[in-house]
C-alpha cells in the first residue's frame, strides 16, 4: 500500500511538470569494500569474503541525482556495467531513491577499459529517451583511472563537466547548467548546456542511507539486464578485444621496509630535537 | 624531424606545473631509448614563455597554440587542438602529468583515436616499442603493469612527484611551431565565469613536505599547531577524512581514498590513526613520521619514525626546533 502511494506521487509530479523535469542517469560501479584485503592469487585479483559495495565516489553521484530529482521533478535511472553481482549495487541506488535500474551485463564486456566501458555506457544511455544529465563518481576505487565520465561525455557529444563540487543552478527549460569544479588550484565556476555528463567529488553532498521504503522498493523492482546485443555493441568493440589497454601483470605491493623507530625523550623539546636530527640526516627537510 | 614522443605541458594561468617538467624528463628518457626526440605541446593564452621554458627542460621541438579561447582551461578546445596535431603527425606516445586537466584531455583524445589511455604512472619501461606503465591500483593495495596494446597514440599520465624533475638548462632553445586553435569561441558551450584560487597555499600534489592532522587534533582550532609546522617546513597542510567529515577543515585538504593521493618526500601524520583509506592516499610518501597517543595505531606500521605522545606538546616543540634550525 505504501508502495502504491509512493509510485502514484512520482507519476503525478512527472506529468505535472513535464516541461521542466530532469531525466538523470547515474552510472555506478560495484567495487570491493574500501577496507577489503585485496590480494593476487594465480595472477587474479581477489578480495576473499569482503563484501562488494557501491564505489564510494558513486554514492555521491546517486545522492546528487536524487536531490536534483527532488528539486526539479523527473526521474533517476541507475545503470551499472558489471557482472550479475552488480545488481546489488543497483538495488542500493534504488533503495536510496532511484526510480529505475538497468544492469548492463554480458560475458563479452568483461575486461573493458575506459575506451570500451565508455562505449558500452554511451550506448546504454542512448537507449533511454530524453536524458538531461549523466552523473558519475570522480573515479572508481579499484581501477582509479578517473576517465570513464570524460570518455563517455566525448562519445555522447554532451557537455563534459568533471570534478564537480556543487551544482549551483540548473534550468531544465532553458537547457543551462552552472557548476563549481574543484581543481588543483581552487574552485572554477562554469556555465554550460544540457545535456551534460558530470563527475562529482565528495564535497558535493552527504549520501543518505537507504530508507525502509526504499529497501522494500528495491527488493521488488525488476532490474532488467541489457546484453551487448541489447545496447547495440559487437563483441570486438568491448571487453578485452575492444580495449586500448592491457594489464600484463598485477602484483602485491612490495612490503614497506620501514620498521618504525620510536623517538623518545625526557621532554617534548628533547623529542623534537632528536626527531629533527633524524629528518636532517634523511635529507627530507 | 618528426618526434614520436610528445609531452602535453600542463599549465595554469601562464605557469607550467612542476609535474609538467617531471613528465618532460621521463619523456626524454623514453625518446632516447626509442631513438627519437621530444615535442612539447603548449596550449594556452600568453604562454610563449612556457614554450621557451620547455627547451630548458629538454624539449627538442615545441608546438604552441596560443589563443584567447585557451585562456581558461576547458577540455573541448584543448583536446581539439591535441587531437588535430596528433592526427597530422601520428605520435607514438603522448605523456602528461596526472592532473585533472591532462586526465580529461587524454580521456577525450583516447576516444577520438580509439586508442588507450593509462592514468597515474609511477614508472615507465620500454619493451618492444611500447611503454609499459607501472601504476598502483585498488587504492594502492596492488601494483599493476598496463600497456597500450596495438593502438596509437599511447596516452599516459604520470603521477606528480613520481619522476625526477630535470635540471633546467637555460642555454637551450629551439624553434617554436605556432598552430591555430581548432574551435571558435561560439563553438564552445562551456564558459568559465569565475575561478576562486586558493592563494598562498602549497598544493598537496606538488608538495615535498606534507603535515596532516586527523581525529586527534580534536577540533578546528586543533589544526593551528599542525598548520604552523607545515608553514615552518614550507609544506602543505593535509587532513584525514575524519577531520574533514567533522567539518574542522575543508575537503580540499583531505588525503586518502576519497581525497587526494600524494607522494611527498616527508609526510608527518599528527593524530591520524592511519585507516586503510588514509593509507591509500599517502603510502607512497618517501618517509613517514607519525605522532599519535596510541602506540598500537596502524600508522606506526607505515612510519619510519614515530612519537607516542600528545601532539599538542610534540608538534609545537617540532615547530620551535625547525624555526631555530631554519633560521625563521
Amino acid at each position: 500500500m505504501l508502495n502504491a502511494v509512493a509510485t502514484g506521487q512520482a507519476a503525478f509530479s512527472f506529468s505535472f511538470i513535464e516541461e521542466a523535469h530532469l531525466n538523470i542517469v547515474v552510472c555506478i560501479k560495484q567495487t570491493p569494500d574500501t577496507a577489503a584485503k585485496v590480494e593476487v592469487k594465480d595472477g587474479h585479483v581477489t578480495w576473499g569474503d569482503s563484501p562488494l559495495v557501491v564505489n564510494p565516489w558513486d554514492e555521491f553521484a546517486v545522492e546528487e541525482a536524487i536531490r536534483l530529482k527532488e528539486k526539479h521533478g523527473g526521474k533517476v535511472i541507475a545503470i551499472s556495467l558489471g557482472p550479475e553481482t552488480a545488481r546489488e549495487a543497483l538495488k542500493q541506488a534504488v533503495a536510496m531513491g532511484s526510480d529505475e535500474a538497468y544492469l548492463v551485463s554480458d560475458p563479452v564486456l568483461k575486461g573493458s577499459d575506459v575506451l570500451a566501458t565508455s562505449r558500452a555506457l554511451a550506448k546504454a544511455i542512448g537507449k533511454i529517451d530524453g536524458v538531461d544529465l549523466v552523473l558519475f563518481g570522480k573515479q572508481a576505487i579499484d581501477g582509479d583511472t578517473g576517465q570513464t565520465a570524460i570518455a563517455t561525455a566525448r562519445r555522447l557529444g554532451w557537455s563534459p563537466l568533471t570534478y564537480v563540487a556543487k551544482i549551483a543552478e540548473i534550468d531544465p527549460a532553458a537547457r543551462t547548467i552552472k557548476v563549481e569544479r574543484l581543481l588543483e588550484e581552487g574552485r572554477q565556476t562554469v556555465t554550460s548546456k544540457l545535456p551534460a555528463v558530470i563527475s562529482v567529488v565528495k564535497e558535493i553532498n552527504e549520501p543518505r542511507y537507504p530508507s525502509f521504503m526504499g529497501i522494500r522498493k528495491a527488493s521488488k523492482l525488476a532490474i532488467p539486464i541489457w546484453s551487448a546485443a541489447d545496447i547495440g555493441v559487437e563483441a570486438g568493440q568491448v571487453g578485452l578485444a575492444g580495449s586500448g589497454v592491457a594489464w600484463p601483470e598485477i602484483m602485491p605491493l612490495p612490503a614497506r621496509e620501514a620498521v618504525c623507530e620510536f623517538v623518545e625523550g625526557a621532554s617534548p623539546a628533547e623529542v623534537a630535537a632528536k626527531l629533527a636530527d633524524k629528518l636532517a640526516a634523511e635529507k627530507v627537510v | 624531424m618528426t618526434n614520436s614522443v610528445w609531452v602535453y605541458v600542463d599549465q595554469f594561468k601562464g605557469a607550467a606545473l612542476p609535474a609538467s617538467w617531471e613528465t618532460l624528463g621521463a619523456a626524454k628518457k623514453l625518446a632516447g631509448e626509442l631513438g627519437t626526440g621530444v615535442t612539447a605541446i603548449v596550449l594556452g593564452h600568453n604562454v610563449e614563455g612556457i614554450a621557451k621554458e620547455t627547451f630548458y627542460y629538454g624539449a627538442d621541438a615545441v608546438t604552441l597554440c596560443d589563443d584567447a579561447t585557451l585562456a581558461d582551461f576547458r577540455v573541448r578546445p584543448y583536446a581539439a587542438v591535441l587531437a588535430k596535431l596528433a592526427d597530422d603527425a601520428k605520435p607514438q606516445v603522448v605523456l602528461g602529468p596526472a592532473t585533472t586537466r591532462a586526465r580529461d584531455v587524454f580521456g577525450f583524445v583516447a576516444v577520438d583515436f580509439e586508442s588507450g589511455t593509462i592514468s597515474d604512472a609511477t614508472a615507465l619501461a620500454l619493451k618492444d616499442g611500447a611503454a609499459y606503465v607501472t601504476r598502483p591500483v585498488y587504492a594502492g593495495k596492488l601494483i599493476g603493469t598496463a600497456v597500450c596494446k596495438d593502438r596509437r597514440p599511447q596516452l599516459i599520465t604520470l603521477r606528480p612527484r613520481a619522476f625526477p624533475k630535470p635540471e633546467p638548462d637555460a642555454s637551450r632553445s629551439g624553434e617554436i611551431n605556432n598552430v591555430p586553435a581548432v574551435l571558435k569561441e561560439d563553438e564552445i558551450a562551456t564558459k568559465v565565469v569565475d575561478y576562486a584560487i586558493e592563494e598562498g597555499k602549497v598544493s598537496l600534489t606538488d608538495a615535498k613536505i606534507i603535515v596532516s592532522g586527523g581525529r586527534g587534533v580534536g577540533g578546528p582550532e586543533g589544526f593551528a599547531p599542525v598548520r604552523a609546522l607545515a608553514e615552518t617546513l614550507g609544506g602543505a597542510l593535509g587532513a584525514s577524512r575524519a577531520a574533514v567529515d567533522a567539518g574542522w577543515i575543508p575537503y580540499s585538504h583531505q588525503v586518502g581514498q576519497t581525497g587526494k593521493t600524494v607522494s611527498p618526500d616527508l609526510y608527518v601524520a599528527c593524530g591520524i590513526s592511519g585507516a586503510i583509506q588514509h593509507q591509500a592516499g599517502m603510502r607512497t610518501a618517501k618517509l613517514i613520521v607519525a605522532i599519535n597517543k596510541d602506540k598500537e595505531a596502524p600508522i606506526f606500521k607505515l612510519a619510519r619514525y614515530g612519537v607516542v605522545g600528545d601532539l599538542f606538546q610534540i608538534v609545537p616543540a617540532l615547530t620551535a626546533e625547525f624555526k631555530k634550525r631554519l633560521g625563521k
